[in-house]
């Protein structure tokens, strides 16, 4: 990446860093945080970065294709958020408990 | 114009987005996230897509997120214990982690073809217009699949949440 004054226009590359900054960050989320909830938004955070990865490459090659995948990533995304909440809400129905490390019947 | 605004959201993005990962209270993250989705609905008007930046606007920051911070009250979350850390990842993590992001941007600037600086308005392909034409014909059959999927995930979440009745 070229230091020095900023240019007038950034190039695309530098959406599709930031897509990949969002991203590790949206892992790392996943793999360091023990709330049921915060892991599932660190999910959506990922989901996020690679719609913007989508709409760049939709901007690059100058057709409409990528916003129409990030629109069905938005409409999985919200099926994906009523079906996990409702999956917390009865886990923490019979476990009393957020903590992911908590709910381990299936460990071992 | 256009790099001081994609500075200024990315900004906007990056810091809410370490701050989801590093706030122990979910109601904090969940307002991180609502401010990266914000951010990254600027960034999708830069890029042209009106369309896209408005679902963003109202499916995402609205709707999931209205979701999350339901079920954060209605499960009355407090803050979680900090996992401790093993110290070879305390000291480690952080700088290997900027080393593979260095890297990543280094070889996402290194493989991209030599491209036109991103201008506002270049692309008009993105309106509602171009996006419904596009859905209702080459996609339609996608589209008409993610219904049954919504569909569902709707019987889904009621099976899951309904109180059991003997």
């Amino acid at each position: 990446m070229p230091f020095g004054p900023l240019p007038a226009a950034v190039p695309p590359s530098w959406y599709l860093t930031l897509s990949a900054i969002l991203f590790a960050l949206g892992v790392l989320g996943f793999l360091l945080r023990r709330n049921i909830i915060t892991v599932f938004m660190s999910i959506e955070l990922m989901l996020n970065a690679v719609n913007l990865s989508f709409v760049t490459f939709s901007y690059v090659l100058k057709r409409v294709d990528g916003h129409i995948f990030s629109f069905f990533v938005m409409v999985v995304a919200a099926a994906e958020a009523a079906v996990g909440l409702a999956i917390i809400l009865t886990v923490f129905k019979n476990r009393q408990t957020l903590e992911i490390d908590e709910v381990s019947t299936l460990k071992n | 114009m256009d790099a001081i605004l994609f500075m200024i959201f990315a900004a906007i993005a990056v810091i809410c987005g370490i701050n989801l990962v590093v706030q122990t209270h979910p109601i904090s993250s969940a307002l991180s996230l609502v401010g990266v989705m914000g951010a990254l609905a600027a960034l999708y008007l830069l890029l042209g897509g009106e369309f896209i930046a408005a679902a963003q606007l109202v499916v995402y920051a609205g709707a999931i997120m209205v979701l999350f911070v339901f079920v954060i009250m209605l499960l009355n979350a407090g803050a979680e214990k900090r996992p401790e850390i093993k110290p070879l990842g305390k000291y480690l993590g952080a700088p290997l982690l900027l080393v593979f992001l260095g890297m990543m941007a280094y070889w996402v600037e290194r493989l991209m073809p030599p491209s036109s600086p991103v201008v506002f308005g270049a692309f008009q392909g993105g309106t509602a217009a171009e996006i419904g034409r596009s859905l209702f014909t080459v996609y339609l059959l996608p589209f008409e699949v993610t219904s049954v999927l919504i569909l569902i995930a709707i019987i889904g979440a009621i099976v899951l949440a309904r109180k059991e009745v003997d």
